[in-house]
Order: structure tokens, then C-alpha cells, then sequence
């Protein structure tokens, strides 16, 4: 929710407003990371107050107290997903998915009655994993610094007349102005030494 | 008509929007022809300052022609007047325009309450910057209504290209005062912190100011090969240390100005842990700004030396030695760039060639072209340093 919610800034009457809305900075990657990040937020709650269904429902009863865990995990990946640095959160998404993976694989032995419930489980980690997968590249490569990076502006001086020649040029008629002085003069403030 | 509007973090768009209109007998329209994306529209698009409504239109650095003229700015301005319009609206009566600090003008933010709630007391209106400034519709369009237009212009003359002439509004008298407010002295070595758009023109006016030796901060190659071609001494903070560089090159003495280009957002990596920190604790709301700048900068300057803040802090810092800073006797000076103050003499010197900021344009694209230009500004991809958008 945007702060401006709580502020109640209001835009003023006679400003122009949009009739239209154009092409948007947002790529694709950037969206699908958005995304990720409230799934994140959403999946995290729910196994912040929820953990014994999900252990009912997957046949991890006892691991009540991972599934919190996992839950907190999800919030603190979607700040940094949800942030300007969406490669950090969509990194340690990535990790997380393994963890998930691994501990569903618990879930799918044999013994357990909601082994069924399991594998969608799994089915449905494996499909985040590759979104997170895609948006972690994706977002990596609309936002490289390639193509054409590095390139040599030592031509670009700005100073007509050569950097050398242009050392002081500005005194000539302009002098920094009393209230902009900031360093001492006061030499004559200094006290004699005695001869 | 057209325009860059902000909808939320990291969304900026090019929407069509209703036509802006003579609201006050002070206002002027002006036909928008050049305009250019500011390192201070980063922290909108990155929603560091939290006063932005989906909606607002962006840009505070831009030039064109009078279409239109509010009868009492009739005195001043003229339709058909080619005008540079600074990034501070000022009234140029109240206290503090007198004084020529036009960027905390009294009169010119229509928000002051929100304002004074924030920052204690109220700066000026800007364009283009959150509604702690006014919430004024920016520049990065077709059309822009200028309030107190008879006082917030900059006359300029045909036979000049906007390209020489747009920096006008806000990075050359910006790198200026930079400059100025360190007091820089014939014989001084002055040592600038990033090496944006802000920074080159921090450079250009040590040099012109008189400064013996300039070095230059920065990581990006292309950004400090254009600090060379000023002549500055370059120090890539990924590759070597700051401070040992600094402590070498004056021989142990440190800077005796140290100027801040970077400000709130400098950038995040392992050689600089506290930016990890820093950042961190701004996905934690803990901190607003990154200030490993200042931390630097302090640290490095010389004793009794002069440290220069012209890049933008928009809150609460954490950790700012204040001890080192208080007990080598520095001195601090900061600000918006008071614009108008500055824009005579700076005209005057790129009229008769003494400096042309037209270098520093690296990408010159139709405004169409403006969402994707704030990607690629942003990620510093294809060796950009500042954007040009013509409507
Ligand atoms: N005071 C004013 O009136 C005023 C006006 C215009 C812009 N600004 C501010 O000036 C700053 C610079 O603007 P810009 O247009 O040049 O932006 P920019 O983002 O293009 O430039 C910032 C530069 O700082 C460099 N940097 C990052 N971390 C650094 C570090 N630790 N040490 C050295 N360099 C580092 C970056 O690599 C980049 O080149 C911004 O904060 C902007 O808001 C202030
Ligand atoms: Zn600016
Ligand atoms: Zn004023």
C-alpha cells in the first residue's frame, strides 16, 4: 500500500490528469518478480498461522514448527523480491524452493496416506521454481549493464578551450560569494612569534 | 498531449494527458522542447521518497518556448520567449529569495503544511518532485505550466542549441554550487564522490574555479574516462581503496574539499559492507539513505576542510561519524542548488565558450522513448550518463 494512503496527499485541482496510459518502464521479468514477491508474502502468512493444516494436509504431522520457519523464510525472501533489488529476493526464493522440495520429499514416502496430496504439492514447487528460475534470468538480463558498457568518453571535455587552459578561467569574473566562504583567512590573527 | 508519468515504483509510462492551463495570473505555458532525466528522478523511480501519487507527471529539468502568459507575468515574459526553466519555482520577494536561496523560497509550495509537518519547515516548490515540494506536474512533457513564471524562468538566446543551454535548469548550476560551497581556492585539491551527470559538472567547475587538483570517484569505466577528459584524477572504488588513494595523492593530508555526487543511493557491494547494511535497513524502513558517502568523505578530508553536499538525502542516516567530522573542525555546507543564482554567470560562460555542458549527453531520444530510457539510466546499461528527450 503506498504510504500516500496514510498521508492523505491529495493532487491538486487544476493538474493534469491521465485520459490514457501508455507503454510502462515495467518489463515482463519485472511483473512475474512482483508477482512472486505477494505469492511469497501470501504463502508465508498462511504457514505463519496455519501450520497444522498444511502438516494434516501433506501427512508432516510433528513438523509444525519447520513449516513456521519456512513461513518467516517466505516473508523476509519477498522484502527483497518486492524491493528494487529483485535478484537478491528471487536468489534466495530459489533457495528456499529447494528446501521445500527437499522436505516434501519426506512426504512422498510410501507409508504416507496423504502421499497423493504430496505430489501436488511437489507438482506445484517445481512449477514456482521455474517461474522463480525465469524471473531470477529474466530480470537479470533486462537489467544488465550489456550491451555497450564501458565505452571511452575521454574525448568528452566539456571545456572548449582544454582542460589545462581552463584552470581558473572562472576568476576572471566571477569571485565566490562572502557568504559562500568558508575557509579561514586570517593570517593576521596568528600571534607573533617573539624574535 | 504527452508525458512521463509516474505510477509506482519502478513504473513510469507514456500516457496522454489533459493539456495544462493558466491557473494563476503569474503563470506562463511553455511548448516543452528539450528535457532531459535527473539522477534525482532515480530516487521517484525507486520510490525512496514516499509523496508520490500514481498520476504524477515527472521532470524538472526543461527548456522551450512561451505559448502563454498569465497578465501578470505580461512584465517579464512573452510569447515566443525561449526560456530554460530552472527545477526551483521561486517568488524572488519573500525573505529567502532576497537572499538568493531560491530553493528554500517560502512562497512557492502550495503543500507547505505537509511539508513543514515533515521536514519542520518547507522548502520551495519544484517541479517534477514529490508533493513535500508542491506536487507541481513536471517536464518530461508536451507542455508545462510554469507558476511565478515572471521570477522562474531563464531567458536564453536563439543561435545557442538546447543542448547547451537545458543544463541550465538544474545539473550545471547544481555541479556549480557543488563547487562553490566547498570554497574552492586556487591550489586546492578537491576530491568529487560519483561521477554522474552532477559529478562531470562538479568536475568542469572545480577546474574552471581554479582547483590545482581534481580526482574523481567513481566505478563505472565509461563515467570516469569522461572525469578524465576533464583532466581529473580518477580512483575506482571497486579496484583500489579511496582513502589510501586520497591519503597518497595529498600527501597524507587528505582533500581539502570533498564533494558529494552521489547522496542517498550509493551503490551496494561486498567492498563496502556497510552499504549491505544500509540497504538492508532500508527494505527494513530502519534507515531512508545510504550515507557511505559521507562516512567516506568525512573521514578523508583534510583537517579544517570544507565538506560539500549536492547529492540528495531524503532522511534519517545511521552511523555518520560525527565525532571525526566535529573534532577535525569541519565545515559542512549543503543545499538544492538555488538555481537562478548561479545562471547568469553560467550563461555568460557557455556564451563565450569557456565551457559547453552539451559532453555530458550520451543518449538523445524522442520522449516516447522515456520509459525505457529510465531503465536504461537507472541500470547504466549501454554506457549511458544523461538521457535527452525531445517531445
Ligand atoms: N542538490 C541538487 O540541487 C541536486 C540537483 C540534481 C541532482 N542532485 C543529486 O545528485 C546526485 C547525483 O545525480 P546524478 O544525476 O549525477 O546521478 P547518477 O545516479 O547518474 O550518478 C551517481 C553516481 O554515483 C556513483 N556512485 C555510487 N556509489 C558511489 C560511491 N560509493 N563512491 C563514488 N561514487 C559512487 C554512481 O556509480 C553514479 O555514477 C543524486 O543524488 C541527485 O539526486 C542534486
Ligand atoms: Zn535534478
Ligand atoms: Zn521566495
Amino acid at each position: 500500500m503506498p504510504l500516500t494512503n496514510v498521508t492523505g496527499i491529495a493532487r491538486s485541482e487544476g493538474d493534469p490528469r491521465v485520459e490514457r496510459k501508455g507503454p510502462s518502464s515495467l518489463t515482463g521479468p519485472d511483473r512475474l518478480a512482483r508477482a512472486l514477491g505477494w505469492f511469497s508474502i501470501g504463502l508465508g502468512i498462511a504457514e505463519l498461522v496455519a501450520p497444522g493444516r498444511i502438516a494434516r494436509t501433506l501427512g508432516l504431522e510433528g513438523k509444525e514448527g519447520l513449516i513456521r520457519a519456512y513461513g518467516v523464510r517466505e516473508i523476509a525472501s519477498a522484502v527483497p523480491t518486492l524491493s528494487v533489488d529483485k535478484q537478491v529476493g528471487l536468489a534466495s526464493r530459489i533457495g528456499g524452493d529447494a528446501l521445500d522440495l527437499g522436505t516434501l520429499a519426506l512426504a512422498l514416502r510410501s507409508d504416507n496416506p496423504k502421499r497423493d496430496n504430496a505430489a501436488i504439492a511437489t507438482a506445484l514447487v517445481v512449477g514456482i521454481t521455474l517461474l522463480d528460475l525465469f524471473a531470477y534470468f529474466g530480470t537479470k538480463s533486462v537489467h544488465s549493464r550489456e550491451p555497450g558498457s564501458g565505452r571511452d568518453y575521454s574525448d568528452r571535455s566539456g571545456l572548449p578551450r582544454g582542460a589545462q587552459a581552463s584552470r581558473g578561467l572562472a576568476r576572471k569574473d566571477f569571485d565566490i560569494p562572502a557568504d559562500y566562504r568558508a575557509e579561514g583567512r586570517v593570517a593576521h590573527a596568528v600571534p607573533e612569534r617573539a624574535a | 498531449m504527452k508525458a512521463l508519468v509516474w505510477h509506482g515504483k519502478e513504473d513510469v509510462r507514456y500516457d496522454t494527458v489533459t493539456d495544462p492551463s493558466i491557473e494563476n495570473p503569474r503563470d506562463a505555458i511553455i511548448k516543452v522542447t528539450s528535457c532531459a532525466i535527473c539522477g534525482s528522478d532515480l530516487h521517484l523511480f525507486h520510490n525512496l521518497i514516499p509523496a508520490m501519487l500514481p498520476g504524477d507527471i515527472l521532470g524538472h529539468e526543461s527548456m522551450g518556448e512561451v505559448v502563454e502568459v498569465g497578465s501578470d507575468a505580461k512584465g517579464s515574459l512573452k510569447v515566443g520567449d525561449r526560456v530554460v526553466i530552472p527545477f526551483t519555482i521561486q517568488c524572488g520577494e519573500c525573505e529567502q529569495c532576497r537572499k538568493g536561496n531560491f530553493s528554500v523560497c517560502r512562497r512557492t509550495n502550495r503543500k507547505a503544511e505537509l511539508a513543514d509537518k515533515a521536514f519542520g519547515h518547507h522548502t520551495a516548490g519544484l517541479f517534477g518532485y514529490t508533493h513535500l515540494t508542491g506536487g507541481y506536474p513536471g517536464g518530461q512533457a508536451e507542455y508545462l505550466r510554469v507558476p511565478f513564471a515572471d521570477t522562474t524562468h531563464i531567458k536564453v538566446p536563439d543561435g545557442i542549441e538546447d543542448e547547451k543551454l537545458l543544463f541550465l535548469s538544474d545539473i550545471l548550476p547544481t555541479g556549480w554550487q557543488a563547487a562553490v560551497q566547498a570554497d574552492i581556492q586556487p591550489g586546492d585539491t578537491v576530491a568529487v564522490w560519483g561521477c554522474g551527470p552532477v559529478g562531470q559538472m562538479t568536475i568542469r567547475s572545480a577546474i574552471l574555479l581554479g582547483a590545482e587538483q581534481v580526482i574523481a570517484i567513481d566505478h563505472l569505466p565509461e563515467r570516469l574516462s569522461m572525469a578524465e577528459a576533464a583532466g581529473a584524477i580518477t580512483i575506482n572504488f571497486e579496484e583500489e581503496s579511496v582513502i589510501a588513494r586520497l591519503n597518497e595523492l595529498t600527501g597524507g593530508e587528505g582533500p581539502h574539499k570533498c564533494i558529494d555526487a552521489v547522496g542517498a543511493e550509493a551503490h551496494v557491494s561486498m567492498g563496502q559492507p556497510d552499504t549491505i547494511l544500509d540497504r538492508a535497513k532500508q527494505m527494513l524502513l530502519a534507515e531512508n539513505d545510504r550515507p557511505h558517502v559521507l562516512r567516506e568523505m568525512i573521514y578523508a578530508c583534510r583537517v579544517a576542510g570544507v565538506i560539500s553536499i549536492i547529492g540528495v538525502y531524503t532522511g534519517l542516516v545511521d552511523k555518520v561519524p560525527m565525532g571525526q567530522a566535529m573534532n577535525k573542525g569541519l565545515t559542512f555546507r549543503m543545499a538544492q542548488a538555488h538555481v537562478p543564482r548561479w545562471t547568469d554567470d553560467l550563461l555568460r560562460m557557455i556564451e563565450d565558450g569557456r565551457i559547453d555542458p552539451s559532453f555530458v549527453i550520451t543518449h538523445k531520444v524522442d520522449l516516447s522513448a522515456g520509459p525505457e530510457m529510465y531503465r536504461t539510466f537507472r541500470d547504466k546499461s549501454d554506457s549511458c550518463i544523461k538521457v535527452m528527450l525531445r517531445p
